[in-house]
């Protein structure tokens, strides 16, 4: 019995799911971006794209590279991200703030009651 | 001196290692002698400049981050599903709140580390960073819980620092 075949269509199947949810999330984030009011209510949703998003993409791809240099530079890719994100997001919020644009930091509620759009 | 000569070793070996996965060159002599050069000319240089010690070559505590990293993660997947079922939810309902952050870590190592983590889970970012103290942005109310941010600067701490430096009295704040 061969399990080479198996084991292979295996692995597929999981590296796919990984990619496959990862693309999602970036799809949540990309959404949320568009949705959210506001510059610093719209770097959260930013977020999702960068953490979640790129990290189950490049742990799919790693599955899919397999025992090989392409895994460990992967891997060292998905450090990187995970690094160097935050302090650009930071970086970006941190000018945002200084210039003095003001957060909303009102109840935002555009679909409340009415559906014509409500308190927006 | 024995300190500087221990990450000088220890950033000679790691340069390498990295030099070798990222070229994947490990028997051609032209190509390594290269690589060798250059692990040589950034080893002098970071010598040059005083770098080599522990916050510049922090890879003897690397079970230490890789542990803190494996709960981190764990905490960014949570506030991932939490920020995107937020987002995503037919009727959009937000109310985002700026909070201060008391900070006592004492190294700019732990303090970036937990600057960073902030803003590396979604729904809270790092703002502003002040000396007591980090201005947060959290996209509702739920995401700036003060017992889970003073539970991370814990984890940063003893992932940086060690489990010493969180029995020591802490001064302000």
């Amino acid at each position: 019995m061969d399990y080479g075949f198996w084991i292979d269509l295996a692995l597929d199947i999981v590296s796919a799911g990984f990619v496959i949810t990862g693309a999602v999330f970036v799809l949540a984030g990309a959404i949320g971006v568009i949705r959210l009011p506001d510059f610093y209510t719209r770097m959260h949703a930013a977020g999702v794209t960068d953490t979640l998003g790129a990290e189950m993409i490049v742990i799919g791809l790693m599955i899919q590279g397999g025992l090989s240099l392409i895994t460990v530079k992967l891997a060292l890719l998905g450090v990187f991200v995970f690094l160097t994100s935050p302090t650009a997001t930071h970086a970006v919020a941190n000018a945002a703030y200084k210039s003095g644009l003001k957060p909303l930091l009102t109840r935002y509620r555009p679909h409340a009651g009415s559906d014509d759009g409500g308190a927006a | 001196m024995a300190s500087r000569l221990f990450y000088g070793v220890l950033l000679a070996l790691v340069l390498a290692v990295l030099w070798l996965l990222l070229s994947g060159y490990w028997f051609k002599p032209l190509l390594v002698g290269f690589g060798v050069f250059a692990v040589i000319v950034a080893l002098v240089a970071t010598a040059r400049m005083g770098l080599l010690d522990g916050e510049s070559v922090p890879f003897a505590r690397l079970p230490q981050y890789l542990k803190y990293w494996g709960w981190l993660g764990a905490e960014i997947f949570k506030a991932n599903i939490a920020v995107v079922r937020i987002a995503m939810a037919p009727d959009l309902n937000i109310k985002p709140v700026m909070t201060r952050v008391a900070v006592t870590a004492k190294s700019d190592m732990a303090r970036t580390t937990y600057a960073n983590s902030i803003t590396l889970t979604p729904g809270t970012v790092t703002v502003e960073v002040e000396e007591t103290g980090f201005l947060v942005h959290a996209l509702t109310e739920e995401f700036a819980d003060q017992d889970a941010f003073r539970d991370m600067e814990r984890r940063s701490i003893e992932a940086v620092e060690g489990k010493k430096a969180l029995e020591k009295p802490r001064g302000e704040a």
